[in-house]
């Protein structure tokens, strides 16, 4: 199971160097930033504990991060977009867990216009 | 008594599949680490001109690994002594391996030739209580360039 690449709806480039290559940037909007907090069910949470006896890969919650990076991710580039920036770089992405089966996740960048 | 008999039976299922699995795990990944060698990893990137490159991309990959009843045991007990917790350095290995692995893979479906300013983070995802189960999220991401 690979990371979906993001919509090509959004044509807004992210990248966590702090150039975009091949393009210059010209303008700084600032810094831009998305969160996201997401639990998964109750039955997934058993799941995930039964899971814990023999061990392995817990699908349940890589699915949920997953999901809740990416809205953190689009929240961010809609704040970017707000600004009329086409591109964030230095793009950071932070995990934290509040309480078993939920977790926010952050994802931060410089808003900037290349061209 | 009773107890102690469930716990037994936890501790054998527990040393039985999580040793199978993690040894499947480890096959797994170097048969794709093989097919995928050819793309330039770098940790670098920030600071660094790329001359070659006309178009770049995020690319992340993560994935949540639990530890199994038998390592949960075996780590608790270890605790008390100190040093190295080997079941653990296995489990994070492996939590890694596959995270950078998922991250090579969609960068390699986009065409990419290089990855670089890779980041690796781990987070513990059992909350602060310290109890429950034992599950921790890697994340790798860095910028695919074309």
């Amino acid at each position: 199971m690979t990371v979906q690449p993001r919509s090509s709806a959004s044509n807004i480039i992210l990248t966590n160097i702090e150039t975009v290559p091949g393009k210059t940037v010209t303008q700084h909007m600032g810094l831009v930033q998305g969160s996201s907090v997401r639990a998964k069910h109750i039955g997934r949470d058993i799941a995930a504990g039964l899971k814990n006896i023999v061990g392995g890969e817990l699908k349940g919650y890589t699915e949920l991060l997953q999901e809740a990076r990416e809205e953190a991710t689009s929240r961010m580039v809609q704040e970017a977009q707000k600004r009329g920036a086409n591109a964030i770089v230095n793009v950071r992405f932070a995990t934290s867990s509040l309480t078993q089966g939920a977790a926010e996740l952050f994802a931060y960048g410089t808003a900037v216009r290349v061209e | 008594m009773d107890s102690l008999i469930i716990f037994a039976i936890l501790l054998g299922i527990g040393y039985f599949f999580g040793a199978r699995t993690e040894k499947q795990h480890f096959r797994q990944l170097q048969q794709r680490e093989q097919a995928i060698h050819g793309l330039m990893l770098s940790t670098a990137g920030a600071k660094v001109a790329l001359p070659k490159a006309h178009q770049a991309q995020l690319f992340t990959g993560s994935v949540v690994i639990s530890s199994d009843f038998f390592k949960t045991f075996i780590a608790g007990v270890l605790n008390v002594f100190g040093g190295r917790i080997t079941v653990y350095e296995s489990l994070l290995e492996r939590g890694r391996r596959e995270a950078i692995l998922r991250m090579e893979e969609s960068a390699l479906t986009w065409g990419a030739d290089q990855v670089v300013n890779i980041r690796i983070q781990t987070a513990e995802l059992s909350g602060n209580s310290g109890k429950g189960i034992v599950a921790l999220e890697v994340i790798a991401y860095g910028t695919g360039v074309r």
